[in-house]
């Protein structure tokens, strides 16, 4: 397994570079794993990974749906919090295993 | 030897010419799909599949009860076809379905299409199908962007990294 060290700490991460254990992740991991897809964090995108880590840890189904059900960001201001493949991105951030959502 | 290069989708254009459930959600899920990668996406309704993108009928669509040799009564035993031809029956099927559905998070019709327009998606109506069906640009949802003939379809398709699907 292999590791990367974020913030000071060291991590275990999957091949594609998402975390396999989740309670090794905190804000400060977040801010510095954002600079690697260079985005600076605000408090709405700490929000949504906060919501998203949460869906986690309680075995919620994660979709690109429930986050815009949220209340935190609509799917369009999802998109904009992080551009590209946002669901990855954010979960990535979240420090949780990659999503298995079709959704 | 030499690691082979890979080319990945930028610009994904999806074609939905069938308008019951199966075939517009199998066309909604890779469309969203797309969006959801960053891919470009565009998405093409015509035929029945216009029913998908029209207001009265969008979130009504049904699955088809009869021909459908996969259809299984619930609990696995075949599902006769004379049953699907019964009054009521096919839209008994397509309700639970729907409900189904639901409950895996896949959502009505109608916001499947904002969620793709959200993430800077766009859907198209082909001319040739809205022109036989009698249909105006009012008829339709709002988030179709606009009505174009088969020649804006694959202009719009250009780029080496292009991919068109018909679902």
């Amino acid at each position: 397994m292999a590791t990367k060290e974020y913030a000071g700490k060291t991590v275990n991460v999957s091949e594609d570079g998402y975390f396999t254990d989740a309670s090794q992740w905190s804000r400060e991991v977040a801010a510095d794993m954002a600079k690697e897809v260079n985005l600076e964090l605000t408090e709405t995108h700490y929000k949504v990974l906060e919501f998203i880590r949460d869906k986690y840890n309680t075995g919620g189904s994660l979709t690109i749906r429930s986050i815009g059900k949220s209340g935190i960001a609509s799917i369009k201001e999802f998109y904009k919090l992080f551009p590209g493949a946002p669901l990855k991105k954010a979960t990535l951030l979240a420090g949780i295993p990659k999503p298995a959502s079709c959704i | 030897m030499s690691e082979e290069k890979k080319f990945p989708i930028k610009k994904v254009a999806l074609i939905c010419a069938k308008g019951s459930i199966e075939d517009v959600y199998a066309s909604l899920v890779m469309a969203n799909g797309a969006v959801m990668e960053g891919i470009e996406t565009k998405l093409f309704f015509t035929f029945f599949g216009l029913d998908a993108i029209t207001k009265k009928r969008m979130n009504k669509l049904h699955t088809s009860t009869v021909g459908n040799p996969a259809m299984r009564m619930p609990g696995g035993m075949p599902f006769p076809t004379w049953l699907g031809g019964v009054p009521g029956v096919e839209s008994a099927v397509s309700s639970m379905m729907l409900k189904q559905m639901d409950e895996l998070d896949m959502p009505p019709v109608d916001e499947f299409l904002e969620m793709i327009t959200a993430g800077g998606g766009e859907i198209f109506a082909c001319k040739l199908a809205v022109d036989m069906f009698k249909l105006k640009k009012e008829d339709l949802s709002d988030e179709v962007d606009s009505i174009i003939t088969i020649g804006d379809f694959y202009e719009m398709c250009d780029g080496l990294q292009t991919q068109i699907i018909f679902t």
